[in-house]
């Protein structure tokens, strides 16, 4: 239950660790974007190194990192394939039958996948290394801005926080509520999928009408405890930016900014062609 | 004098009529009193303890804290109320909205716009008090039913009230749970804070200065637990029950047994059942 | 013998870092009329320990047997066993799901396939049963009754497919001394007209002495001893040990002998207790 509490948090005492979740969230937006223009293969190979380097300096075990990726795998390969057939070009190096599969495809698929795998790689740093409180405090702060067109910041972050308490207090009680069906002789295991569904109702019953007691319960206690949407609050926690916060910003802006120079500028994979030639 | 009940009615309305829960109560809870409500369920305790901090505001009559009527509609005004009159609640799952001990503490306070660095050191008491200050970056969902509520009342503690409402806090305890809640609030007592107990165990009132029963709305019973454990059938007649110890003791005496008629822990019977021989 | 369970052991996610041993060769022998008291503290394997007996939860070690259902077999009669064992979870009344308080109890016989007639007939009688009045509630929503009438429906929908044995997990959690009073004298009750075996988990010491004839002391997922409740009790160091509490009699008696006066006896129960006292003056 651990795990669902602090989502795939990987608890280590590292400089990535404790930097402000605002700038790991804002290097993560940045990666996203510039993982899309990624075009070379130098370039892929760079970005994975820097990836690689965090997580060592996370001193999170590639292999905790790697099973992140596991989960998307099967995408991975689909996407793949599909690319790999239906990409049609100008350089044709196999055709059998009613298949044929061009250079152009084959590029495309692989780069996908690694497009794919690295898109997948840097944000779960970010859950490896930050926990879910600590994401929602960085949000608040960075939609701050939002609050000047009245939209309630400060609300939907304390959604996002109850939320995250309540996820695995409701998933014990989905499974005591499952068990003592069973025990009255309820089966979710056989059957299609409309009579599984079916099953469920005793499940899902019982589960909202919870919820919504809890949900009752939990209002009249943020009432006694002076909870206001509108009154001034104070914050207990303050997020800091560091020096190390500065320098790791700029780490990531010069490595982002390389692929941008790649792209418009230098064409890295054709410098290196260049030298072999 | 904190809180004033006069000739306090409290009724809501149901599909099909109203139903009264509170009639007629006047009554005054004393400064640095350790006060027990007792009653069965549905004898209006519970919703006598929510008219204390104006979470109710009474059909007719007047609730004050401190001279100022729970009746108000202005927020800052209950906010004051709520701040000096603090609840916990039945469901310790319930009442609870961070995921991380220390935010949970902090949530009250921040409510009141206490500067940042006072909440600090208002969680560094607040858990102190309670005896949980190693739990402070701990996830709540971990802990047992007792160290749930002592983290309940730290976060009501943190606001520096001057009565703490337990409301049936000790209900979905088990023995030891229940034990350590009670201590706490015997120790917080001992500092100055007034308790106010609202339970079915009458057990839990035999550490009261003062204990009133409630049945059907009104409050039938108040008086030391002395006084109150003695009216055996009266107490029966409001489908409550002695504390087992004290149960035997009247049983004895029915016996012919020469006992005094008085409360008894466990280790005080069994002195004076020696010396009966 | 209506349960035998032998070396049963059970490991919560077993092969990862949060592998966690719940019961530790677990070895408990029921007999048809008994009714057990499981004791121990929270997190003691208690829990898990009862679920097994439903095979609720998958056996990983050891033997179950329930009559003549065997546990251990690859496909054991679940629907069969369902219906001889009946559970009562702890808050039963948060499971409640249906329109109807009829339509609720009949959720439980409907699952183990019987006639519609046959279930009028089971439900109608477990919902008198339990102390309720089948005319007056069968059309009403089981939400809006009173939280021990709630509760006594929910056990109406396990006795409704009539167990053999019954299992309550702390059956009085959370109810005022009356609710608490009604659903002991209820359990007696059915333990008398329909299911001759009952098995409560209780941490109210003095409502173990008072109702069972045999008590198991869990303890860091093992049982330290099953025995009478006088054979339990009174056995000072296991109590320590498994940092139990004892009931109020137990408790007085204890401070009896320290002050030196021995009753010579060791009753559990009140009516013991006030014999005994009375035993002790005159002699």
């Amino acid at each position: 239950m651990d795990k669902v509490v602090f989502g795939q948090y990987y608890p280590t005492d590292s400089v990535i660790h404790r930097m402000d979740p605002r700038i790991k969230l804002l290097a993560i937006i940045l990666y996203i974007v510039t993982v899309f223009f990624l075009v070379d293969y130098v370039m892929y190979a760079a970005i994975f190194l820097f990836v690689l380097t965090i997580t060592f300096i996370a001193k999170i075990p590639f292999k905790v990192l790697l099973r992140t990726v596991r989960t998307i795998i099967f995408l991975v390969l689909i996407t793949s394939i599909i690319n790999l057939f239906f990409t049609t070009g100008e350089e044709l190096w196999v055709e059998w039958k009613f298949i044929k599969i061009y250079r152009e495809g084959v590029e495309h698929a692989i780069k996908l996948a690694l497009r794919l795998i690295l898109l997948m790689l840097f944000p779960s740093l970010l859950t490896l290394t930050t926990t879910p409180m600590e994401l929602t405090d960085a949000l608040e702060s960075l939609m701050s801005p939002l609050k000047l067109i009245k939209i309630p910041v400060h609300a939907i972050a304390l959604i996002m926080s109850i939320a995250l308490r309540m996820i695995p207090i409701l998933m014990e009680e989905t499974n005591k509520i499952m068990l003592a069906q069973k025990a009255r002789g309820a089966d979710f295991d056989t059957g299609g999928a409309l009579k599984k569904a079916k099953a469920m109702i005793p499940v899902l019953v019982p589960l909202f009408v919870g919820a919504f007691r809890r949900a009752d319960e939990l209002a009249l206690a943020m009432d006694a405890r002076c909870y206001s949407s509108v009154a001034k609050r104070t914050k207990y926690k303050v997020m800091k930016l560091t020096v190390k916060d500065l320098v790791a910003s700029v780490v990531c802006l010069a490595v982002f900014s390389l692929v941008f120079l790649n792209k418009y500028l230098w064409g890295f994979d054709e410098m290196i062609l260049a030298l072999f030639k | 004098m904190p809180i004033k009940f006069e000739n306090v009615n409290y009724e809501y309305p149901t599909e099909d009529k109203s139903v009264v829960a509170v009639k007629g109560v006047t009554l005054e809870i004393e400064d640095g009193s350790f006060v027990c409500v007792c009653g069965e369920n549905g004898s209006g305790k519970s919703t006598l303890a929510k008219l204390m901090n104006g979470l109710l505001a009474p059909t007719s009559g007047v609730v004050t804290v401190d001279g100022r009527s729970t009746a108000t509609e202005e927020e800052t005004e209950l906010f004051a109320i709520r701040q000096k009159v603090g609840m916990v609640f039945q469901n310790p799952d319930n009442q609870m909205i961070a995921s991380i001990i220390e935010d949970e503490i902090a949530f009250g306070p921040e409510n009141l716009g206490v500067p940042r660095e006072e909440i600090g050191e208002r969680i560094d008491y607040a858990l102190s008090a309670v005896g949980m200050t190693e739990y402070r970056y701990n996830t709540p969902y971990k802990l047992s039913g007792g160290q749930k509520q002592r983290i309940a009342i730290a976060a009501v503690l943190a606001m520096k009230p001057e009565v703490l409402v337990l409301d049936e806090s000790t209900a979905m305890l088990d023995p030891k749970g229940r034990a350590e809640v009670i201590k706490v609030a015997e120790e917080l007592n001992k500092q100055g804070i007034t308790i106010v107990l609202i339970t079915h165990f009458m057990e839990e009132a035999t550490r009261a200065d003062r204990v009133i029963v409630m049945n059907g709305g009104s409050v039938v019973m108040d008086g030391t637990p002395a006084e109150i454990f003695r009216k055996r059938e009266e107490i029966e007649r409001y489908d409550l029950e002695l504390p087992v110890a004290d149960a035997i003791a009247a049983a004895l005496i029915g016996e012919g047994l020469p006992l005094e008629d008085r409360i008894y822990s466990a280790s005080e019977l069994a002195e004076a059942i020696c010396r009966s021989k | 013998m209506s349960i035998e369970v032998k070396d049963l052991s059970y490991v919560y996610s077993p092969g990862t870092p949060y592998a966690a041993t719940a019961l530790d060769h677990v070895d408990l022998t029921v007999s048809e009329g008994d009714f057990v008291g499981i004791i121990g503290k929270t997190g003691s394997g208690k829990s898990t320990f009862i679920q097994h007996l439903n095979a609720l939860i998958r056996l990983q070690s050891g033997s179950i047997k329930v009559y003549d259902i065997d546990l251990t077999e690859k496909k054991p009669d679940l629907k069969r066993l369902r219906g001889t064992v009946g559970m009562v979870m702890q808050y039963p009344e948060y499971q409640l799901f249906d329109e109807t308080v009829e339509k609720d109890v009949s959720y439980g016989p409907k699952n183990l396939g019987l006639s519609e007639e046959e279930i009028k007939g089971r439900v109608r009688e477990a919902i008198n049963l339990v102390g309720l009045d089948y005319e007056d509630v069968r059309d009403r929503s089981p939400f809006e009754l009173s939280g021990g009438q709630k509760r006594r429906v929910a056990i109406a929908g396990v006795i409704a497919m009539r167990p053999r044995i019954l299992i309550l997990d702390e059956p009085t959690a959370g109810l005022d001394p009356r609710g608490k009073k009604e659903i002991l004298a209820l359990v007696k009750r059915l333990k008398e007209t329909s299911s001759p075996t009952v098995i409560i988990i209780s941490h109210d010491m003095d409502a173990v002495a008072e109702n069972c004839d045999k008590v198991a002391l869990f303890s860091g997922g093992k049982i330290e001893k099953v025995g009478a409740p006088r054979e339990i009790f009174y056995d000072d160091e296991l109590l320590l040990r498994a940092e139990m509490d004892v009931p109020t009699v137990v408790k007085i008696v204890k401070e009896m002998e320290k002050k030196g006066v021995t009753l010579g006896e060791k009753p559990v129960t009140r009516s013991e207790f006030l014999a005994s006292v009375k035993r002790w003056r005159n002699g």
